[in-house]
């Protein structure tokens, strides 16, 4: 029966013939949050998703929403979704797409608002094989809203979109997430997951690497990377640089990893004038997805880290 | 519980589907008063040919009626509709059975513009006999509305034209719609076990006061039996691929 739990996923596991997609996940998502699931491609978030949605089959593990097994819940109408892939079915408006699975659900949004929160109203009388892809995201959109489900699940929402839908999308989700919903998206952006998450889940080859309150993830993997030239370096002086987290030398070239490069850079200069070719970027997702996972062996014990399927 | 508005709208996309109104109405329609048009006073096999070749004609658009379920299976499918269609509160079987559903409708509707032609072309069956033939079509149609189903699942939109009109142009053939195909004993007890044999049969069986015979409910059955397994088959392959 319906409690209140809201998604529980514990040890689950997947894999497609050789490739491991998921390699033991757990999630506990209370009832209310906005939640980031962050990490590369090939991360195992689309399988994740998947299996929370009742669409793959766990290998092991087992998923609950809102204490029901996944089909129960669907049937239930407690979930909403967006999939990453997909386009729309002919022979229909976008109005009577929407109101179609509307339908199916016990208490849908009405119909015009699902069209207007998704900026769907424009072309609501079009046929739906008539639009472009900005549009065709915004009425799938509407199909994920018009549920009005406990629990929405988008899957790499605004991956089709311009800046512009980008920013309409966020501001209609925001404003559908302040009613209490439960919210569960994935992205590949660490500024998407920061701008609207409250929480974010990292994953890389799998697994969870971290999970936490945006601010703190974000300081995990919002690192940037001063790169010199400084024959010679003393390491132990270079690590205690303020802002400065980790420090590689490699000969005559060094690569600080810092919280705070502005920081580290005014330290750098003063005690080290020498230092030259001086290159300050962003760490990016996947270099600290790297770091996170070099701090966990187990990660790399496994052979085959082939790249799951999107 | 029936999904009224999702039934509905479902309707609706396919009577909006121009391809089936040429090949489900159009063609057998245009084909019967031409063909019957021409021949309109002579006999085949001791019938009436109007009356032979109403239910030929019937039997083929009502068939596609039902295979062109497949045809929307197919494009749902590869639009990833499916999938969407799968994280609503629809029933997989009320999925299905809307399909299986909005065929009979569209088979409906041939039924009827069909035997309108037929009386206009001097067809004359008490009403009894109509009916008779019109529930016979419609057991008859059991079969492939689960072939539309299966056929759904294994063929892509771009080989779906092929699949699905050259699939049901052979099946019309040899059901004998177009007319019998030959009397040679073996060739006829082959042609028994297919059912689209028997859908053509329905209208003989009307003249006769005859309702099928044993053999064409095994036949219909079993056919229904094996294809509904298959069926179930290739959608538990197709939704294990995620």
């Amino acid at each position: 029966m319906r409690d209140n739990s809201g998604v529980i996923a514990e040890g689950l596991h997947k894999s497609f013939g050789p490739v491991k997609a998921v390699r033991g996940v757990d999630l506990n998502i209370s009832p209310g949050e906005v939640v980031a699931l962050l990490g590369p491609n090939g991360a195992g978030k689309t399988t994740t998703i998947d299996m929370i949605l009742g669409l793959g089959q766990p290998d092991a593990g087992r998923v609950t929403l809102w204490g029901m097994p996944p089909a129960e819940a669907v049937h239930a109408g407690i979930v909403g979704g967006m999939l990453q892939t997909g386009t729309l079915i002919g022979q229909l408006s976008v109005r009577e797409l929407v109101t179609m699975v509307g339908s199916l659900y016990p208490e849908p949004l009405p119909v015009e608002e699902a069209l207007s929160l998704s900026g769907a109203s424009e072309f609501a009388d079009r046929p739906t094989n008539k639009l472009s892809g900005g549009q065709t995201q915004r009425v799938r959109f509407a199909v994920a809203l018009v549920a009005n489900s406990d629990l929405l699940v988008l899957d790499e929402p605004t991956v089709a979109l311009d800046v512009e839908g980008r920013r309409d999308f966020w501001v209609a989700m925001r404003e559908f997430a302040t009613a209490g919903r439960t919210v569960l998206f994935a992205t590949h952006y660490l500024e998407e997951a920061d701008q609207f998450a409250d929480r974010i889940i990292l994953m890389a080859r799998g697994l969870i690497v971290a999970d936490g309150p945006t601010t703190e993830i974000k300081a995990k993997v919002g690192l940037r990377a001063v790169r010199a030239t400084l024959p010679g370096a003393d390491h132990g002086a270079l690590a205690t640089l303020s802002g400065v987290q980790t420090v590689e030398i490699h000969g005559d070239s060094i690569v600080l990893r810092c919280t705070n490069s502005d920081l580290a850079l005014r330290a750098l200069l003063p005690r080290f004038p020498e230092a030259r070719d001086i290159e300050v970027h962003g760490a990016g997702l996947e270099e600290a997805f790297l770091e996170l996972t070099e701090e966990r062996p187990e990660l790399d014990s496994v052979d085959d880290r082939a790249e799951g399927p999107q | 519980m029936i999904p009224t508005t999702y039934v509905r709208l479902e309707i609706l996309r396919t009577v909006r589907n121009r391809r089936f109104f040429i090949f489900s109405l159009v063609f057998p329609l245009v084909l019967y008063l031409a063909v019957v048009g021409a021949n309109r006073h002579t006999h085949v096999e001791g019938i009436p040919f109007s009356l032979y070749y109403l239910t030929g004609m019937v039997a083929f658009g009502t068939m596609i009626a039902q295979l062109s379920s497949g045809g929307r299976i197919a494009a749902e499918r590869t639009a990833g509709w499916t999938r969407q269609m799968r994280i609503t509160p629809l029933h997989t079987r009320a999925y299905f059975a809307t399909k299986v559903l909005t065929g009979y409708m569209m088979a409906a509707i041939s039924i009827v513009l069909l035997y309108a032609a037929g009386v206009s072309m001097g067809v004359h069956l008490s009403a009894p006999k109509w009916l008779m033939m019109t529930g016979l079509i419609l057991v008859g149609l059991i079969p492939f509305a689960v072939l539309g189903i299966l056929v759904g699942h294994l063929v892509t939109p771009d080989s779906l034209g092929p699949a699905l009109g050259g699939g049901n142009t052979l099946l019309s053939l040899v059901g004998g719609a177009f007319g019998p195909l030959s009397t040679g004993r073996v060739y006829t007890d082959v042609v028994k076990c297919v059912p689209s044999y028997w859908l053509v049969q329905a209208g003989k069986s009307a003249l006769t006061g005859n309702a099928w015979p044993i053999e064409a409910w095994i036949v219909v059955a079993v056919w229904t039996v094996i294809l509904i397994r298959l069926a179930a088959f290739v959608y538990g392959r197709d939704t294990a691929r995620v």
